[in-house]
């Protein structure tokens, strides 16, 4: 389980990087709006990126940027997609 | 039901608030506001003006450009976000500043892109009431905060009016079709509560990064449209980064963004509701000649609410 939820946040910041153009390692839990990581449109770009990335469709009603504030949330959410 | 676009109009208020003197305020510097709104500066409204006021003064300048007086309106719509009163609203107190004794005169309070629905409702409601002026006015400049805690929206928002009549019987461009829709499950991430603008603002992004490229598709896919065939994109004038990742969504090129996409936030920030209609007018302005091709506006706010129309030469 340790080792599927590893991969399944490599595959995260994968996402991240290619948003970002560059190689990044945030912690778990820090703000990825905070830290600078991801403005407004970047955002939206890693929304886009992660639906591609792991075959899922992200509904308008899940379009809040809360959900993707933090590498636990969007791990969280992305693992309840894909249960 | 036939309806057309007749005229546009508008009035800005003559204060020029550059990001100088907003970032000063909100301590931020003037480079970074314009990085991330592509704002340069906004108008804003002198004291003793009214959202009323403002209003009144564009649907003048627009009776003005269609060469009509207001006893030829049958109706009269006005859209705005930041009336101080709820009931009743400005749009009484217009048809009243215009003379206007028994003309209905309706309010939509919608920020945004209440201008956009008072369009489409103006095109159902023209054949039966004759001409309707729809008016956007907003005064947002006394709905934000000057201090660093605003600072998201106090960079962003200005004050303005614009106006447009459309006509059931003549006008440069007809109202072909319209969308119009309404999520509410979000309304909580843009409001104007107790007279102060509150936004989650990347949440707006997201939400307006997909659903305005897809109603624009779908508007165009049911009249059988391509993206490439529009002459002129009027949006909603909220963020410049916005309106280029809709062009983007869209496929236009980017060498025909500037010529395809009207921008005029540069200079009047995001003027809410008013915002589509000063664009409208500035842009007709520019181009009096007939409509090269189709005409497509847009909006995007509060509510959430959002839509397209399409007009075609007339």
């Amino acid at each position: 389980m340790e080792v599927e939820a590893r991969i399944l946040e490599a595959r995260i910041v994968k996402v991240l990087n290619s948003v970002t153009k560059k190689e990044v390692n945030p912690g778990a839990e820090d703000s990825l709006f905070v830290s600078g990581l991801l403005d407004s449109f970047a955002l939206t770009d890693f929304v886009a990126g992660l639906e591609q990335e792991f075959g899922v469709s992200i509904p308008d009603s899940d379009l809040s940027a809360r959900k993707f504030d933090t590498l636990n949330k969007v791990s969280a959410y992305v693992s309840a997609k894909l249960a | 039901m036939t309806a057309f676009l007749r005229a546009f109009g508008s009035h800005l208020p003559e204060r020029r608030v550059g990001n100088r003197e907003i970032a000063a305020l909100v301590g931020a510097t003037p480079e970074w506001i314009l990085e991330v709104s592509g704002i340069e500066e906004r108008r804003y409204a002198a004291e003793a003006d009214t959202v009323a006021s403002l209003g009144k003064l564009a649907a003048q300048n627009c009776l003005a450009n269609a060469g009509a007086t207001p006893a030829d309106l049958g109706m009269i719509l006005v859209a705005s976000g930041s009336a101080p009163r709820f009931c009743p609203g400005p749009a009484s107190q217009i048809a009243a500043s215009l003379g206007l004794a028994a003309t209905p005169a309706l309010d939509i309070p919608v920020a945004s892109c209440g201008s956009l629905i008072g369009l489409a409702f103006a095109a159902e409601l023209a054949p039966r009431f004759g001409p309707v002026l729809v008016i956007g006015t907003e005064i947002m400049s006394r709905c934000i905060e000057l201090t660093p805690g605003g600072k998201d929206t106090a960079i962003l928002f200005g004050d303005g009016a614009g106006a447009a009549l459309v006509d059931p019987a003549s006008g440069f461009a007809r109202i072909a079709d319209s969308i119009l829709s309404t999520d509410g499950a979000s309304a909580e991430i843009l409001k104007i509560e107790n007279g102060r603008v509150a936004m989650e603002g990347r949440s707006v992004i997201l939400q307006a990064v997909r659903k305005i490229p897809r109603a624009i598709s779908e508007l165009l896919a049911r009249n059988h449209l391509s993206a490439a065939e529009p002459c002129a994109y009027l949006m909603h004038q909220a963020n410049l980064n916005l309106i280029a990742r809709v062009a983007q969504s869209l496929k236009v090129p980017q060498e025909e963004f500037a010529d395809r996409f009207f921008v005029n936030l540069t200079h009047y920030g995001n003027t809410s509701s008013a915002s589509l209609l000063i664009a409208a007018d500035e842009w007709r302005s520019a181009h009096p000649e007939p409509l090269a091709g189709p005409l497509v506006l847009t909006a995007f706010g509060a509510g959430l609410n959002w839509g397209a129309m399409l007009a075609l030469p007339a």
